[in-house]
């Protein structure tokens, strides 16, 4: 799959995979989810049961004669889905015995281990070093040359969040600053254009999980720098600049005086108090995550409550983050791993993937989502980075957005209460979800109720408690935005002491002991 | 009815294209995604790799789950080193889940191309963990392998597992059985016309509990609503069962001869056939008049994906005027398409199997106006001016009947409908 994203997002590449048929599936994502025009240039040997008896390595040789013949690649990516691995045909060791005129590049990837991004980053990897091979360094000096430094922009795929609009960003940003792009790969790029890596004067990695081994290895093989922060937010973008100064020999001030954003002053705003101090939990890839983290404390003044992402292969980086902010980084690809953690936290705000979205929306909390895994409606018709002064832009709308809802809906319930603004209606925009949940609010009853309610809690508490009638009475003239907080806070308070029933006094021990 | 001369019998000799390459096809894990939801206290557990695990999430990505009934235990480097680790730890990971949902009461577990690969016995598997259970739950295996099932294959290999646990019928009991998972309202509204006809006892596999398995014997009459359940009705038919031939109730003439083989094998007259179903067909006419003239002289392709495509093709051609061009099907199972292929013009181009990139140049140089095929390729065809329907709709939405015919039909039309609205 890592590799089909190479593949994917070049030009004049094809990528033959030893797979069965269903594999195939893989190319759904790029025609649906990225309503990409064209099918990925991916062919794949489609092996049967029946195949297995006779010659699969003969399937794999026609395969491959085809697939040259039909497509003439620049470069031929050869590997196999862990299925094909367990075959031992050694589909690229055959293809670079067959004599083609273009390079084949051998996925070494080792099935049934990795994870899709790191087997993107290995196929990056592995192209540009089969392209770069025998090129010796070259000597460069943009200032004796008589031009302005050049740059390559490394790490945007196929299938990668918001990759198109923040090269264009990325683009513009550097142009103010004086120096010129290169070239960006993977995204856009033939072999051809792979080729022409060290006419650049510097690296600058976009995206980490794709991008980072072969930007070291540059650095190593042709004496590139490389610019390790990614712009995104207001403060990473100035740093941002500011390394592009230091390694590209200029000054780059301007440049960041001269960014035009809007969030800072929206933050500042009045209108904005109500975020200070939102508590809030972020998952997805280890950049995005790491950046999402800074602009949520720095930039909103939101509390993060929790982060982590499933990039193993930056665990150490995400590690170090979660530290800034006093918690632990999870790890981990388990959803349902990461489902339990919301749970338990109860953020405010879920900033995640496609599998938080989803998670959030049971949960009845609002979600923002910032990283792939990706969907659809994570390919805008509109102009939408999420890197550079824009991309600053972008984040504060998608991110106050799904909040600043909850808000007025709450003030519409709190007027109205009637039979359609009832306060046990959900927010519509958080779908339905929270209606069947025995959520908090679902156990408001009417008070006139002589016998104390019941009430589970969110995470479906082990011991149910027991409000009294008159603690259920207090609890409705609680302002109804912050009532479901006031009874999650008094439930664990009780829970923590051991108390079974809550009274008044209860309540407003809890609101005592939680503060705000 | 429009082609009723056309219904020539060119018997089950309609010569057949065979076709052997790359594909562009779901494996059977995909049936999951449906089977879970009709089977109630299933759970599937998928042994495989990751990409069957994203398989899963992908074509399932369309719904949102409260709490999904599957789920994939992913194989991973000490597994394949040793068979004993990899029961192992697939018993660990079915004691945890039956442990955590006590409302499983069946679970199936999904053999994929690497645990087949490997050689992970899963029928022994089954039987183990089924002993250790001691009858709580039952569990059972099935292959959604891509090496041996293509995406709706995988409900048939699944419904094979479960015909060994149906209860043997009464000595004489006389049943119809119909075969092949229907959307609930679909199956209501044939219980009800099977209730009018007078049919005595009647019966769904798969039921919409798996503790609801229903009884076979010699006095079960098969009636299959699906194409692609070939293996299980030679299953059931080894347990006693009669196949009834038919085609399958897609559009009116599908669906009453499909009512009308039921009928006849329990010795109901035609004329009550035509009786209890006159309202419906009415209806079911009604509502297709409009598509119909949208559709007539239309030309149109099918790529293989579903085993859907000989009975839609079969309806479009009869009932909507359609012309068609290419009707390719993963596979062709002459046994459960007899009747469905009768009715196809002598002349049509059948194909079997894919040759992707040869079936894409054919269908560039047919330009038909309307070409139905996989979420994979219909973005880029599109892309190429050519009209697409995604066949995995006809899976998903209530199709069968006489009352879906219509909607049936418009499935068609809006591509091409839409195709007209749009000024670019
Ligand atoms: S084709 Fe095989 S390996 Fe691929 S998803 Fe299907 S079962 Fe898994
Ligand atoms: S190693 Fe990962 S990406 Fe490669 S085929 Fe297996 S599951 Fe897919």
């Amino acid at each position: 799959m890592g590799a089909i994203r190479i593949a994917a997002s070049m030009q004049d590449v094809h990528c033959v995979l030893h797979a069965p048929q269903g594999d195939s599936y893989a190319d759904l994502l790029f025609t649906m989810i990225a309503r990409s025009a064209k099918r990925p240039p991916v062919t794949y040997t489609s092996f049967q049961a029946r195949d297995m008896g006779a010659d699969t390595a003969e399937l794999v040789r026609k395969t491959l004669r085809e697939t040259v013949d039909r497509f003439q690649p620049q470069a031929l990516l050869v590997g196999e889905a862990c299925t094909g691995e367990l075959l031992q045909d050694q589909p690229a060791a055959l293809a670079q015995g067959m004599g083609f005129d273009c390079p084949v590049v051998p996925l070494e990837l080792p099935a049934f281990t990795r994870k899709e991004q790191w087997g993107a980053s290995e196929t990056f990897h592995q192209l540009v070093r089969t392209l770069l091979r025998g090129q010796p360094p070259r000597a460069r000096d943009p200032a004796a040359e008589g031009r302005r430094p050049r740059a390559n922009l490394l790490g945007a795929t196929a299938l990668g969040f918001r990759c198109r609009d923040d090269i264009a960003e990325v683009t513009k940003l550097l142009d103010g600053a004086g120096v010129d792009v290169n070239l960006s790969a993977p995204a856009g790029a033939s072999p051809e254009d792979l080729r022409r890596i060290p006419e650049a004067d510097f690296n600058i990695c976009l995206y980490p999980e794709i991008a980072q081994s072969t930007c070291a290895w540059l650095e190593r093989m042709f004496k590139q720098p490389w610019v390790k922060t990614v712009p995104i937010g207001v403060g990473a973008t100035r740093d941002f600049l500011r390394e592009v100064g230091e390694v590209a020999g200029i000054d780059t001030s301007a440049a960041i005086a001269a960014g035009r954003t809007r969030l800072p002053w929206f933050s500042r705003s009045v209108d904005s108090t109500y975020l200070t101090g939102k508590r809030v939990f972020i998952f997805g890839d280890a950049s995005h995550v790491i950046a999402a983290a800074r602009i949520a404390t720095e930039e909103l003044g939101f509390e993060v409550v929790g982060l982590g992402s499933y990039s193993r292969e930056f665990a150490r980086e995400l590690r170090t983050a979660a530290e800034r902010y006093g918690v632990e980084a999870l790890i981990s690809d388990d959803y349902l791993e990461v489902e339990s953690a919301v749970l338990e936290l109860a953020p405010e705000l879920v900033l995640g993937t496609q599998m938080e979205r989803h998670i959030a929306k049971r949960a009845g909390i609002p979600c923002a989502v910032i990283s792939s895994p990706v969907h659809v409606q994570d390919f805008p018709a509109r102009y939408a980075p999420q890197m550079g002064f824009e991309g600053a832009n972008v984040i504060f709308d998608t991110w106050v957005h799904p909040l600043m809802m909850g808000l007025e809906e709450h003030l519409i319930t709190m007027f109205r209460e009637d039979e359609e603004f009832h306060d046990e209606a959900v927010a519509s925009h958080l779908g339905s979800g929270r209606v069947s949940s025995s959520s908090a609010e679902t156990a408001a009853r009417p008070a006139a109720t002589a016998e104390p309610t019941m009430s589970a809690d969110d995470m479906g508490a082990e011991a149910a408690l027991v409000w009294e009638s008159e603690a259920e009475r207090e609890l409705k003239k609680i302002p109804f935005f912050v009532r479901g907080k006031a009874r999650r806070n008094t439930e664990r308070f009780a829970a923590e002491r051991g108390v079974a029933r809550i009274t008044v006094e209860t309540l407003y021990d809890a609101k005592a002991y939680f503060g705000r | 009815m429009s082609g009723a001369s056309d219904i020539a019998s060119c018997g089950g000799s309609l010569p057949v294209q065979r076709e052997h390459g790359q594909r562009q096809v779901f494996c059977g894990l995909a049936g999951i995604v449906w089977l879970h939801r009709k089977i109630q206290d299933a759970f599937f557990l998928v042994v495989g790799s990751r990409t069957c695990a994203h398989l899963l999430q992908s074509a399932a990505g369309v719904m949102i789950f409260a709490e999904p009934r599957f789920g994939t235990a992913i194989l991973g480097d000490r597994d394949l080193a040793g068979l004993a680790d990899c029961n192992e730890e697939l018993d660990r990971v079915v004691t945890e889940l039956l442990a955590r949902r006590p409302d499983i009461g069946t679970l199936f577990l999904v053999a994929s191309c690497p645990s087949e690969v490997i050689k992970l016995d899963l029928d022994n598997a089954a039987a183990r963990l089924a002993r250790e259970q001691q009858g709580r739950v039952r569990v059972l295996a099935y292959s959604g392998s891509g090496l041996d099932t293509t995406f709706t294959q995988g409900e048939d290999t699944c419904l094979s597992a479960l015909v060994p646990e149906l209860p043997e019928a009464d000595a004489g009991g006389e049943a119809l059985l119909v075969l092949g998972t229907l959307p609930d309202v679909v199956e209501d509204q044939f219980r009800r016309l099977f209730e009018a006809l007078g049919i005595p006892a009647l019966h769904f596999l798969p039921p919409r509990r798996g503790s609801e398995l229903p009884p076979v014997g010699p006095g079960t009459r098969l009636l299959a609503a699906q194409p692609f359940v070939g293996g299980t009705a030679a299953a059931l038919v080894d347990r006693g069962a009669t196949l009834l031939e038919a085609p399958y109730p897609f559009g009116i003439e599908g669906t009453r001869a499909w009512l009308g083989a039921a009928a006849a094998a329990f010795g109901i007259a035609a004329a009550r056939v035509d009786e209890v179903t006159a309202p419906a067909v009415a209806r079911a006419e009604r509502g297709l008049e409009r598509y119909r003239a949208q559709l007539a002289g239309k030309r149109i392709s099918f790529l293989p994906d579903s085993q859907l495509e000989i009975p839609l093709a079969r309806f479009l051609q009869h009932e909507c005027g359609m012309t068609l061009v290419e009707v390719g099907v993963p596979y062709l199972d002459r046994r459960m398409m007899g009747a469905e292929l009768d009715w196809l013009p002598s002349d049509v181009r059948l194909t079997e199997g894919q040759d992707l990139e040869r079936q894409l140049d054919r269908l560039r140089a047919d330009r038909p106006d309307l070409t139905v095929c996989g979420l994979g390729l219909a973005n880029p065809l599109e892309a190429e001016g050519l009209t697409t329907k995604w066949s995995i709709e006809l899976v998903f939405s209530p199709v069968h009947g006489f009352d879906q015919a219509a909607d049936l039909a418009e499935l068609f039309v809006r591509p091409l409908n839409r195709r007209e609205r749009l000024a670019f």
